[in-house]
């Protein structure tokens, strides 16, 4: 029986789907239509979570796709209430958002955040996250937004839910509301000391309220949960191999599934022989076009059957590696691109005589590989007509209304959860293993599961887009910026801008041909910008005799960007000694996000080998919700970008990849990585942002200005180094 | 007997976190997936199925064992020891607490193995220096980069060890 509860009604129009879209996401994904939204029915919620309080506001789920671009419409009224808070009541507080943990630790500074708000202890608090039927609408867990829109979300409808109960023993008490003050789940009168708890107000309650969207959020520097670093909230079951990853997922009567894969890119089926799969006991086939799957009972008569089809195929031909560069610059759009994919200021054609030095330089970054260590897996059920669906993805909200249209349901007879999941890095926007595996559910009117091999992820998932980057520059004799040039061929627009003070200044993407399939990759091209940006500048110093350091400060007025390059240098001692005999340091930073970065490296370089010693890493992302969290991600993503720009590569060849394993891939490990110093700027007084993706962009250009600082070569291609350090030659 | 029914499947017994168990499968199944899908145990992951990223680690005995590589016919008989067998009850094995304290760890999905490849290296060498760790760690693969923290996660687990025994 559904017991009574409350349900609070907050009217937002700042809701998180005004959130502005990225350039580059909307370049690189290819969205699915969204048009109606459903939500369980408030009755449901109580019936599942027990009676209590629900805070709910009330969404504007207007966001349509028009011509390949969305557009939100400004004026439509709110259609659906999103759930995002309930209180049952033993006090326990649950809290539900479409944002999922794929590691970078939001299921607890989330939780931490709603405690904060709310007054209640942390471990009173868990999430819902990343399902369609239980949390509200979300685009998708990218571009750092977690912490700066969905935190922010979950502490309004937590100050709101606090005011709410205050308010519920004001009106038991008959006292006024200002004369209440709450904490640890207890509303207090301070005149008679008399307290109730949060679970207690609730309890048989049953009303609904319009809250004014105005909270009052507790400053930085009052907090005492957020700001501090409780152990991530599951944490022991993931030494004990309890949590469930998607691939983890059984139900009963479950079955296997394994897709014929084409023989390279593009490729059409041209015939298809199934007849000895067909003879395997237990094994369905299924086609559907080019598509070829098979289902069995288990997971090697699965890969039996589908090694035993003989597939005949249809390739063109394609380019490969060698001449990707080349293929970027030439097949370059014309076209005007989109403002917001150009920049120009003052006049790079006039300031060109005014420098005393100008160069110019090529920088390239190859296609790169996420490899999340879980592969893309799925496992889809089919009942009555409606599909349920566990899929390891970054957009749970997409990936349902992927299927709604691949399969022409509705989007409330589809469910998509997503269980916290072996990591992403940006590459799982997409839900191909849950479209694979719901096909062959279907077929097979039983639940399937589908895990990609590594060499399927390696082969037909995406990868970060390879780029070509020119830039041309100019500086005074005292070396001062005159002007800057930046022509981006492929690998995206994302902080192409430069932080320096340039007067005149020509900055460009320039869409091109796609050789490889691409999308987001952690930090999207602010890597390959910042590595070209960060290198250059590096070599405009080394030619007007300026030390490095001294040259950025010199051209950098922005305070939070020279405060980070400060901390960075003086933990590494930057300036206060000499790299030993071999060695090279390196600094570099960055803008991008919200979040502030400066890098400085030392490598050590013997013979053609190089290896990277030291790494100091300054971060300032605001206000610092976990401290040990945030120093995990950003450590994790100085590892990341380590293998980036030393020796990770996708090599390519006539719609083949050449290197689909982990034996041929390298991805950095425990012998690669040097000793790292996290510097945290912690900002009490500014927005807490994301920090996911920005610690990520420094490294590579710090390594690469450390390795010219060491052995005089210059670097100019990203991975460095995949052969060792070439002759200087 | 579980997984009976396919074809050419043939019977093994498997001694699990000291348990015996009857399966009923393929002899070249990997040990990865009868512990998965017929065992239910699916704390030990698939990473890579090539041996390359240790996701995978199980002991045989108290070596460490790449079970996606491993035909169930090659552990059959021997004393096997998955990531849920480590605990003793509730209370964690020096390695997982040391792992839980130190949060060595962000995603996750190579815990296990790490968890299972710093097991077998600490009956190896009680007291391992940092160099000894990552010569011996070197195949498992953590691709959040959380590498440092396992490291001092196995060195807190060296103590956690030792002072175990002389409590």
């Amino acid at each position: 029986m559904p017991k009574s509860g409350s349900i609070i009604e907050v009217y937002d129009p700042e809701l998180q789907n005004s959130e502005p879209l990225d350039t580059e996401f909307q370049q690189h994904d290819s969205i699915a239509r969204l048009q109606h939204f459903f939500n369980l029915g408030r009755r449901d919620f109580f019936k599942v979570l027990g009676g209590g309080l629900l805070v709910c506001v009330a969404a504007r789920h207007a966001v349509t796709q028009e011509s390949g671009r969305f557009t939100h419409h400004e004026h439509e009224l709110p259609t659906t209430l999103d759930s995002w808070l309930h209180i049952d009541e033993n006090g326990q507080v649950t809290a539900f958002t479409g944002k999922v943990e794929v590691g970078q630790n939001i299921r607890t500074s989330l939780a931490q955040q709603v405690a904060e708000e709310l007054h209640a202890p942390f471990s009173s608090v868990r999430m819902i996250m990343g399902d369609t039927t239980l949390t509200p609408y979300d685009m998708g867990t990218f571009g750092s937004r977690t912490t700066p829109q969905m935190g922010t979300q979950l502490r309004k409808v937590a100050v709101s839910a606090r005011m709410v109960l205050i308010q519920m023993a004001a009106e038991r008490w008959s006292v006024e509301p200002s004369a209440l003050t709450a904490q640890n789940a207890e509303v207090r009168d301070a005149k008679t000391g008399r307290t109730i708890s949060y679970g207690e107000l609730v309890h048989g309650q049953n009303l609904t309220k319009v809250i004014p969207d105005d909270p009052d959020f507790t400053p930085a520097t009052e907090w005492k949960i957020a700001g501090t670093s409780p152990l991530k909230v599951d944490g022991r079951h993931f030494v004990t191999g309890v949590h469930q990853y998607p691939s983890d997922i059984a139900l009963p009567g479950l079955q296997h599934g394994k897709i014929v894969r084409p023989s390279a890119f593009h490729a059409k089926l041209v015939s298809c022989d199934t007849s000895q799969a067909e003879k395997m006991p237990g094994v369905i086939i299924v086609r559907d076009g080019d598509f070829i799957g098979v289902v069995a009972p288990d997971v090697t008569t699965a890969q039996r059957a589908a090694k035993s089809i003989r597939a005949q195929w249809d390739a063109p031909p394609q380019i490969s590696d060698r001449e990707l560069f080349d293929h970027l610059r030439k097949t370059a759009s014309t076209e005007k691109d989109d403002d917001d994919e150009q920049y120009a200021t003052g006049s790079v054609e006039q300031a060109r005589s005014k420098a005393a030095k100008a160069i110019q330089q090529t920088y390239t970054v190859a296609y790169i590989a996420h490899t999340p260590l879980e592969p893309r897996a799925a496992v889809a059920e089919w009942k009555d007509g409606k599909l349920t669906v566990w899929t390891g993805t970054q957009r749970p909200f997409a990936v349902r209304d992927d299927l709604a249209q691949t399969f022409h349901l509705s989007q409330d007879d589809v469910h998509v959860m997503m269980p916290d999941m072996g990591s992403a890095y940006g590459g799982k926007h997409t839900g191909e293993a849950a479209v694979e595996a719901a096909r062959l559910a279907k077929a097979a009117g039983k639940p399937v599961k589908l895990i990609w091999s590594r060499e399927e992820e390696f082969t037909w998932a995406y990868f970060r887009p390879a780029g070509v980057i020119d830039v041309k520059s100019g500086a005074t004799a005292d070396g001062k910026l005159v002007f800057w040039e930046h022509d981006n061929y492929n690998s995206g627009p994302s902080a192409m801008r430069t932080f320096y003070e340039v007067p005149n200044q020509r900055i460009a993407f320039h869409s091109t041909d796609e050789p490889l399939r691409q999308g987001s990759y952690r930090s999207l091209a602010a890597a390959a910008n910042h590595f070209a940006r960060e290198s250059h500048m590096d070599e405009l110093a080394h030619e007007v005799n300026i030390e490095p350091l001294e040259f950025r400060m010199k051209n950098l007025k922005n305070e939070r960007l020279r405060a980070v390059f400060q901390a960075a240098a003086d933990k590494f001692g930057w300036g206060k000694q000499k790299p030993a005999s071999g060695h090279g340091f390196g600094t570099a930073g960055g803008f991008e996000k919200g979040g502030y970065v400066a890098t400085c490296a030392e490598v050590a370089v013997s013979g053609s080998s190089v290896k990277v010693v030291r790494v100091v890493q300054a971060f300032d992302c605001g206000a610092v919700v976990n401290p040990e969290g945030l120093k995990n991600q950003i450590a994790g993503a100085i590892v990341q970008g380590l293998g980036g720009a030393l020796f990770e590569a996708i090599h390519f060849e006539n719609g083949h990849i050449l290197n689909p394993h982990l034996a041929e891939y390298r991805v950095p490990r425990f012998s690669d990585v040097p000793q790292i110093e996290v510097v945290l700027v912690d900002r009490k007084d500014q927005a807490s942002m994301g920090a996911g993706e920005t610690p990520l962009v420094g490294i590579a250009p710090a390594v690469a200005n450390a390795i010219f600082n060491a052995s005089g070569v210059r670097l100019r291609s990203m991975p460095l180094v995949p052969d060792g350090l070439p002759d200087k030659t | 007997m579980r997984g009976c029914g396919r074809a050419d499947a043939m019977a093994f017994t498997l001694l699990v976190n000291g348990t015996e168990h009857s399966v009923n499968v393929q002899a070249e199944k990997p040990l990865l997936f009868v512990l998965r899908d017929d065992l239910g145990l699916t704390g030990t992951k698939y990473g890579c199925g090539e041996g390359q990223c240790g996701a995978c680690t199980v002991l045989l005995g108290n070596t460490p064992l790449r079970s996606c590589l491993t035909p169930v016919s090659a552990a059959a008989g021997k004393r096997i020891t998955t990531i849920e067998g480590l605990a003793s009850g509730e209370k964690l094995h020096p390695v997982q607490q040391a792992f839980l304290e130190t949060e060595a760890f962000q995603c996750g999905y190579c815990t296990s193995g790490m968890i299972l490849s710093a097991t077998a290296l600490l009956e190896r060498k009680p007291a391992p220096t940092e160099q000894e760790i990552i010569d011996y760690m070197d195949g498992n693969v953590c691709r959040c980069g959380t590498y440092l923290r396992i490291v001092e996660a196995v060195h807190r687990a060296a103590e956690l060890r030792r002072s175990g025994r002389n409590a």
